[in-house]
């Protein structure tokens, strides 16, 4: 092949690579409305396969044997998970998916080093780094997210894994790594250290994510997720490829977003999440002023009465309805109350679910219309104006004390004001507390119900009264 | 710091910020299929892969790009898929059923 020829399949190849990141960025922005946002997923993957086919026109590619191999058994498995995942298994999915494009980025910097040791190339400085850095973020990404997936799968315990001094031997094995990097980067190429590197990668993602309790799981997730991002763009700054460096900035942005959001209705700061070990052991005691108050539960048939005659209903799921899988039977609920002309709707916190976003998506799997699932803040001022609240194994996210009691360890956290409705109905098995263990003032309200039972007989019951007419 | 380096860093700095712009834009509502779709994208280090698998240059490095390829193809191809199976269940009515 002449240098000429050589010259225009490489501009060919990137004129290629910027139509994929323009298509991902499209794809992204679409995203922005439900109405577009499946058009948005298919340019995206467009781009990626404009990407793809472009790559394997390079000349550097000899052989396709190994290619086709890897292409298919990687097709393969990626959509037999990704048309066998339940909904509810999302976050496990999405962990695993981060890990494996964490690790797949930290392979191709690997392969780099691997012939700066044989000798084939020999890297600047610049280079060697983003090597580093791609192997470092890379391998802490797919240990990391292996881990979370364990803890979201329930392989190994939700609690935080936590032993004495575990914070200064992680900082110990951090400062090593960033220390042995620097040293990699100084000295001529050292394959066995470099190893070890990608060693103390792996031990320090498993180390980071140990001692974080499965409810914080959505913080980790979003967090992975940008540091696949990372790692990817890292790889492109190796290769000198900028398709890379594009869409990696964007998913690392975009899993800054998603952490950040989630820290904030937590009201909690992200070292806060990372490093506390919340949730690893229950408070025994409640609120204080609970004393002395009682609370007040009434029967399916009350309760069908009181939603039946109400005008407007708003539901408040939380993840204890995904549990119970109990999202149909509160559908079904729905459009009986929908027909007698009760206006319904959902109020869906950050947090409902174990990921950004994931009640919308359980409750879009049940059919319900996406107009009613509305967001915290568009929600909260409409509650004043409601006649009944459902709330529904949620506990945390609709307890007042968030608003006033500075002695609440939830004090500050942005909540659903389920309590403001004229009436509020709560399913809930028993009295237990909620995720942060403690007692919830809702439960004491005036205006408060409970409605003791498994959520899903519950509901159950209830549809059966509305359909019998009260 | 070299010239290549610098530039590099320029395209990822402003696609950062573009990525800020466009994402703070998806609604609570969709950042599930968000996060999936997202991390598809992230999968495009498959293209790393498929020269480092090609190129043949030494067993070891087959070994690294043949697991790269299948890696990087679970992430693209299930996270494309699976973001697609559920912006799909979004639907505005009840009535447009499957």
């Amino acid at each position: 092949m002449s240098g000429a020829e050589a010259g225009g399949l490489s501009l060919l190849i990137n004129s290629a690579y910027l139509v994929a990141a323009v298509l991902f960025i499209i794809g992204l922005k679409l995203l922005s409305s439900a109405a577009t946002a499946r058009r948005g997923n298919v340019y995206a993957a467009s781009g990626m396969l404009v990407a793809v086919i472009a790559t394997l026109l390079s000349h550097e590619i000899v052989s396709f044997t190994w290619i086709v191999v890897g292409l298919v058994l990687g097709a393969a498995i990626g959509a037999f998970l990704a048309r066998t995942v339940e909904m509810t298994a999302m976050p496990q999915m999405v962990a695993l998916l981060n890990g494996f494009g964490g690790a797949a980025s930290a392979l191709v910097a690997g392969d780099e080093y691997i012939r700066f040791a044989a000798g084939a190339i020999s890297p600047s400085y610049d280079v060697q780094t983003t090597i580093m850095l791609s192997v470092l973020i890379g391998g802490l990404t797919f240990s990391g997210s292996m881990i979370a997936w364990a803890k979201l799968q329930e392989v190994m315990t939700g609690r935080p894994i936590t032993y004495a001094g575990q914070k200064f031997v992680s900082a110990v094995v951090f400062g090593g790594a960033v220390v042995l990097a620097g040293w990699l980067v100084a000295v001529d190429s050292n394959l066995p250290w470099y190893v070890v590197l990608n060693a103390l990668a792996l031990i320090i993602g498993v180390m980071f994510v140990l001692p974080i309790g499965g409810a914080d799981m959505p913080v980790v997730i979003s967090l992975l997720n940008s540091f696949s991002g990372i790692a990817a763009g890292m790889t492109g700054f190796v290769l000198d490829n900028n398709v890379l460096i594009v869409s990696g900035a964007l998913v690392g942005a975009s899993g800054i977003i998603l952490t950040q959001i989630m820290c904030k209705a937590m009201n909690r700061s992200l070292p806060n999440v990372l490093f506390s070990a919340f949730g690893s052991q229950v408070q025994a005691t409640g609120g204080a002023g609970m004393d002395g108050k009682v609370v007040r539960s009434l029967t399916t048939d009350d309760a069908a009465v009181l939603l039946g005659y109400a005008r407007s209903v708003i539901f408040v799921p939380g993840y204890g309805l995904a549990v119970s899988q109990a999202q149909h039977q509160v559908r079904e609920l729905a459009d009986l109350l929908e027909q007698r002309g009760v206006e319904v709707k959902y109020a869906i916190h950050p947090v409902a679910g174990r990921m950004p976003g994931h009640m919308n998506v359980l409750l879009a799997e049940a059919n319900v219309p996406y107009p009613q699932l509305v967001e915290m803040d568009t929600i909260n001022p409409e509650f004043e104006r409601t006649d009944v609240a459902v709330v529904i194994g949620a506990n945390d996210v609709v307890n007042p004390a968030a608003r006033h009691d500075q002695g609440s360890p939830i004090y500050g956290m942005p909540i659903l004001d389920a309590d403001k409705a004229k009436t509020v109905i709560v399913l809930k098995r028993s009295m237990n507390p909620g995720f942060a263990g403690i007692e919830n003032e809702l439960f004491f309200n005036e205006n408060t119900r409970m409605l003791f039972g498994d959520a899903k007989k519950s509901l159950t019951e209830l549809v059966t009264e509305l359909k019998k007419g009260v | 710091m070299g010239e290549a380096l610098l530039m590099s860093l320029y395209v990822f700095v402003l696609a950062i910020f573009v990525g800020f712009e466009v994402i703070g834009k998806v609604p609570q509502m969709l950042h599930t299929p968000l996060m999936s779709g997202s991390n598809a994208i992230s999968g495009i280090t498959i293209v790393g892969a498929l020269v480092v698998a090609g190129r043949v240059e030494s067993t070891l490095s087959i070994v690294l790009g043949v697991l790269a390829i299948v890696l990087a193809t679970i992430n693209v191809v299930g996270g494309f898929l699976v973001t697609d199976r559920m912006l799909q269940m979004f639907r505005r009515r009840p009535e447009e059923q499957r």
